[in-house]
């Protein structure tokens, strides 16, 4: 399936003399990570369907700096930064959609300050859009009445406010969306956050990851929707801890849209 | 010997207003302490926003059952303060009630005073309940210990006492009234100390006016401790939290500062033009510290922040990592800072205002580096904070001195920072494989 994907580089695009409606940032996680990975496909599957100009860095990406920023390390980020804006500004990128809310937060926040200026969208956002423009048609298919829930990732939510867009996707797959008490601008973090996926957590009487998908199970949802590579990470490890993968899948609102449509 | 009770008003209101300065004076000078950041920026936001959080409450609404009981003694306490001018005036020019001559209208404030008094001893039983009885969680953790927890009582029984002052005032005056007493013309209306009247009947008029002039008494001398108390208290909130959401970061909350510091040293390691041996530019006194060791490390709204804080402890309750049993709780950082702050500001007393190091820092000292490094940076505490403080900001300038001044990151955290300076990633895989996943099955 994966020969069918067509992923042109800013490279390749610019050869051609070509410039691309939107950039799409990958992210290390959609990089690297095996889980991730599938995520990446899942939107790229989509916006090839929907027949998008989109191009990746491919091998020019480097991480945003996120990690490091927020783990203290700010010259780390800013180095990684201003590599980014370089790369970036050569291109002469004006829109970059992704699908990491790390990613998204620290490109469309705190990169400005720093030189670079883009508009920048999380991939619920930009599917949102196509859809409303008529760009992308959304059948719910195997998710028809399947009990959904919605993790909200900090960095997407309470950080920058967006809500909205993920669960309107999910609606539009006809499933029933239900949602945890704490959710929105009450979300509790899956844990990942702060650096914290790379390290070893405090000592305590739990874990958070544990305490979040506790809750989503809670919700008697099949699946749990999530938004961003390292909430998907947690919440699959804490589906695991439970041992309720018979019951309970984690997967990306993106990879819901994808499957609907078994592209 | 007529003029003893005016002079002694006098006196009383002079201390009472003339140490409250001095002490604010002080709270300035703290707050001062602090770095520079500039919040001078949108002020037409900034009034709005300190308009709907601090004068509306409106981020106290998510809880509403603290919420109604918090109107109730913060109304209370704003419009009962309308009845301090004319104690005021009644006490410096020995008149009794000189607002009479409004009448009717008179009559209606008062029955409004009463009624909001009323209601704020209603509030401040069932905060103690809450706090004393029912117990609940985030009055009761660790940091709430000691002074803290014995504070927030004072606080509910310094108000109850000045409300039943009060209303034990206004009863006497009813009462001799009724009674054609003296200089007790009819005047006021009296819903709630009405009820507590009919207990002076049999008395003689004498002693009800005696209980009269000590209940006035009582209470404007109360309402003066209580206005010194605020510096050494939790409750300072009542005034701060105008400015401390007045000068609130607007910004999206995932929006982290880039340090100036570190910019420009980043722009000279990027110039290709940059010249490695040039001597350095002309040493500007003590180059700044990365990040912040100390209160002195902060900027001053985080300082005002930390005396803003009422510790109420929604930012703790929402915090993944203090739920979850960690050591971490987003009100203790608050906490912490002020009681550093507070130690400074001794050293500065004792030493006519000059900072002498006392072996101490905010850092290991009062806030552990377990502490910060537990935190998820997910914001929970900052949306949480019905004034708008953000314990993450001092977590993460503190994170920034550990990882910049004295590389003391957790290991996995030095080997993901490596990674991402190696390879671009925070793993160690090699960056020309970032595209890889395209041809994978």
């Amino acid at each position: 399936m994966s020969q069918n994907l067509v992923v042109p580089t800013m490279a390749e695009m610019m050869a051609r003399g070509e410039t691309p409606e939107v950039l799409f940032w990958v992210g290390c996680s959609g990089s690297f990570d095996d889980r991730a990975k599938k995520i990446t496909k899942a939107f790229v599957k989509i916006l090839n369907k929907a027949n998008v100009s989109f191009a990746v860095l491919g091998t020019e990406e480097g991480c945003t700096g996120d990690p490091a920023k927020r783990a203290g390390n700010e010259f780390a980020f800013q180095m990684q930064a201003m590599m980014n804006i370089q790369v970036l500004d050569g291109y002469e990128v004006k829109k970059i959609v992704t699908a990491c809310p790390h990613c998204f937060n620290t490109l469309k926040n705190e990169y400005p300050d720093l030189g670079g200026k883009y508009e920048v969208v999380h991939h619920t956002e930009f599917l949102k859009s196509l859809l409303d423009d008529g760009r992308l048609t959304i059948e719910g298919g195997q998710f028809k009445g399947k009990r959904i829930t919605f993790h909200d990732p900090c960095y997407l939510g309470r950080a920058n406010q967006v809500y909205e867009a993920p669960r309107q996707l999910i609606e539009k797959l006809d499933a029933e969306l239900v949602e945890m008490k704490r959710s929105r601008a009450n979300g509790f973090c899956c844990g990942a956050g702060g650096a914290q996926l790379f390290k070893e957590p405090e000592h305590g009487d739990k874990e958070v990851h544990v305490e979040r998908t506790e809750e989503a199970i809670g919700t008697n949802a099949e699946i749990i929707a999530a938004g961003c590579p390292f909430c998907n990470t947690m919440l699959t490890d804490g589906v695991k801890f439970k041992e309720k993968e018979s019951q309970v899948k984690v997967l990306d609102v993106a990879e819901l849209i994808a499957n609907a449509e078994d592209l | 010997m007529q003029y003893l009770g005016q002079v002694l008003f006098l006196l009383l209101l002079v201390a009472g207003f003339g140490f409250f300065i001095k002490n604010i004076k002080k709270l300035i000078r703290n707050i001062k302490l602090g770095r520079d950041i500039n919040r001078s920026d949108n002020p037409k936001e900034r009034w709005r926003n300190m308009i709907r959080v601090a004068l509306g409450q409106s981020k106290m609404v998510k809880r509403p059952i603290p919420a109604i009981l918090h109107i109730f003694v913060y109304a209370g306490f704003v419009i009962i303060n309308i009845e301090m001018l004319e104690i005021i005036v009644d006490g410096l020019f020995g008149t009794h009630r000189a607002f009479k001559f409004l009448g009717g209208t008179y009559d209606v404030l008062i029955g409004i005073f009463e009624i909001l008094a009323f209601l704020v001893i209603f509030g401040v039983v069932v905060f103690w309940i809450r706090r004393n009885i029912i117990k609940l969680k985030r009055f009761n953790q660790p940091e709430m210990e000691g002074w803290a927890k014995r504070d927030a009582n004072n606080i509910i029984y310094i108000e109850s006492v000045l409300m039943c002052f009060f209303l034990i005032m206004n009863a006497a005056d009813y009462y001799l009234q009724t009674q054609n007493y003296g200089h007790y013309v009819q005047a006021g209306s009296f819903p709630i100390s009405g009820f507590i009247a009919p207990l002076f009947e049999g008395m003689n008029n004498e002693t009800v006016a005696f209980v009269d002039r000590f209940a006035w008494w009582a209470h404007i001398i109360g309402v003066m401790f209580f206005m010194n108390y605020l510096y050494y208290s939790k409750h300072l909130h009542i005034f701060l939290a105008f400015p401390n959401t007045y000068f609130a970061n607007l910004k999206p909350q995932g929006e982290f500062n880039n340090l100036e510091s570190v910019k420009n040293e980043v722009k000279l390691m990027m110039d290709p033009n940059a010249d490695p041996f040039a001597a350095p530019a002309e040493a500007q006194g003590e180059p700044e510290k990365f990040g912040a060791q100390d209160v002195m490390d902060l900027n001053w709204v985080q300082l005002l922040n930390a005396y803003s804080c009422t510790e109420c402890g929604r930012c703790t309750s929402s915090c993944p990592q203090n739920t979850t049993g960690k050591k971490l709780s987003p009100r203790k950082i608050m906490m912490s800072t002020r009681d550093r702050l507070e130690d400074v500001s001794k050293i500065l007393d004792a030493n006519g205002g000059k900072f002498v190091d006392d072996g101490k820092t905010l850092l290991n000292d009062y806030i552990t580096a377990e502490e910060l490094w537990a935190c998820n940076t997910c914001n929970a505490c900052v949306e949480e904070c019905p004034i708008d403080i953000s314990p993450l900001s001092i977590i993460m300038d503190m994170r920034r001195f550990l990882v910049m001044e004295q590389s003391a990151a957790p290991i996995e955290l030095n080997n993901m920072m490596q990674n991402i300076e190696n390879n671009g990633a925070p793993w160690q895989y090699n960056q020309m494989d970032r595209l890889n996943w395209k041809d994978e099955n």
